[in-house]
């Protein structure tokens, strides 16, 4: 169990914030935070990493790493982090990168097959194309067999079939090693493939925790268009941004509405 | 002409040599972590460091060298190669300080505390990630403290006196020969001066240029 209870003054491009954050996760989920640019994310992130400092507590399984008389250092609490721009030691080979952090050849070797990066592992790491550079540095951060994995939008740079890829490798690792892995990401796709409980952000503080289906359909307000054409079997066309969409709606639905109205289609909760 | 070349003194370019090849082994070692420090320091004295760090860059040569003088005198370090040493590790601080914290500045922060979470303390982070990324601005550090060094005058002027093989470098033994009107040793000594100087900084360019074409320094 990860128990969190945090307080920071941030100060922003949006001004003063006050993260506030209290939440308790389980040992071995998968958590997605969401949330707008400035809510916190990133900071909740690095304080439990150890990277920024905060007032409150961190309690990992039985040991404290804030809350105490001193935070623990950062390079005791054993996290992996994948961050968005890779951050490989560029000086060292993708295998060396690797061996920097545990001098543990077979484990590397392991890891690298894992991944698909056994060809490349003598290569530099600067020649790597991006797909390939996060999945060194995913490597990299499971070298120490990490208790907790902090995800910062890994993949927000990689193209779509990439960040498919890549998903697959970091839910396989999750699933290998059993730790606690935290991600924050932008992506509803991602996050529903990867999550089983999302907390979303807003000004420092949790507004809504619950398993992806819960807290992202809820969170769906629905999809507004225009009505362009409403026929006799009430099959209606309707233009959602520059796509054109038919509905077909009951009798009832169809009555009253008229052609060039706004309307707004939801999805129903079927899942 | 051969005959003077012939006889030409050696020792002022030796001690020249000798002298800077100290002073930037020493200025490395104690800059490192200052340097280092400085990059990474949120400190409100960090300003002030800085300041005092430049310094060398804007006083008059004379006016380090009768502080020195004046110090040197109390423990007997004037006109000494040790004296000398320490002053230039003073004058020529800036150069070897300047460029390894801009280099360190520049790093990627996310590289450094990905080393830190992998459990590397701050040491071995300088040391294995921060340094071997920092390579042109090392290369500059180190080739700059020479130079300048070997380029020194007026400091070693007012403290060095010219003592040969103690204190008397190439700079000081070409104002001697000035001073006497030996011309054309001044010739032989200004030019083999010259060229050193300008061999030394073409294959630093050449390297630089090397590096960049095959993709950075790695």
């Amino acid at each position: 169990m990860l128990q969190i209870a945090i307080e920071k003054e941030l100060h922003g491009a949006n001004g003063l914030l006050n993260l506030e954050l209290k939440c308790d996760i389980e040992q071995g989920k998968f958590v997605a935070i969401m949330g707008k640019s400035g809510s916190g994310k990133t900071t909740l992130l690095r304080i439990l990493a150890g990277l920024e400092e905060a007032q409150g507590s961190i309690v990992m399984k039985e040991a404290t790493w804030l809350g105490a008389k001193k935070p623990l250092a950062v390079q005791k609490r054993n996290i992996g982090f994948l961050f968005q721009d890779y951050a490989l030691f560029e000086n060292m080979s993708v295998e060396e990168n690797l061996l920097f952090v545990k001098k543990d050849k077979k484990f590397a070797n392991e890891l690298l097959e894992l991944t698909e990066l056994t060809s490349l592992k003598k290569e530099s790491v600067t020649r790597l194309s991006g797909g390939q550079k996060q999945r060194v540095a995913l490597c990299r951060a499971m070298m120490n067999r990490p208790q907790l994995l902090l995800l910062d939008e890994p993949l927000s740079a990689l193209d779509s079939v990439m960040r498919l890829k890549l998903q697959d490798e970091i839910l396989k690792m999750h699933r290998a090693f059993g730790m606690t892995s935290i991600m924050v990401s932008h992506d509803a796709s991602e996050i529903y493939r990867l999550a089983s409980r999302v907390l979303i952000l807003e000004n420092g503080k949790i507004v809504k925790d619950g398993t992806p289906k819960e807290v992202m359909m809820e969170n769906t307000k629905g999809l507004e268009g225009e009505l362009l054409a409403l026929n006799e079997q009430n099959i209606a066309t309707v233009l959602l941004g520059h796509q054109l969409l038919e509905v077909t709606f009951s009798a009832q639905e169809a009555k009253g509405l008229k052609v060039g109205q706004k309307i707004t289609l939801a999805m129903r909760k079927t899942l | 002409m051969i005959e003077t070349l012939t006889h030409l003194d050696l020792s002022p370019f030796v001690l020249s040599f000798k002298l800077a090849g100290v002073t930037t082994l020493l200025l490395f070692f104690v800059s490192l972590p200052f340097a280092w420090y400085l990059s990474q320091s949120r400190s409100k004295t960090k300003p002030f460091m800085e300041a005092l760090t430049a310094l060398p860059m804007v006083l008059p040569p004379s006016v380090l060298g009768f502080y020195f003088l004046m110090i040197f005198n109390q423990i007997e370090l004037n006109f000494t190669f040790t004296g000398l040493v320490i002053a230039s590790c003073l004058y020529s601080f800036p150069f070897m300080v300047q460029p390894l914290q801009g280099g360190f500045e520049s790093l990627n922060k996310n590289m450094l505390e990905a080393s830190y979470l992998a459990g590397k303390s701050k040491f071995k982070t300088l040391l294995f990630v921060a340094l071997p990324n920092i390579k042109p601005a090392l290369l500059t550090a180190l080739i700059i403290t020479f130079s300048h060094t070997i380029g020194e005058f007026g400091v070693i002027l007012m403290i060095g006196g010219s003592i040969p093989g103690e204190t008397k470098v190439a700079s000081i033994a070409i104002y001697e020969m000035v001073e006497i009107m030996d011309y054309s040793s001044a010739h032989i000594y200004s030019l083999i001066m010259l060229l050193i100087s300008f061999v030394v900084l073409l294959s630093v360019y050449v390297f630089t240029h090397s590096q960049k074409r095959v993709g950075g320094f790695h």
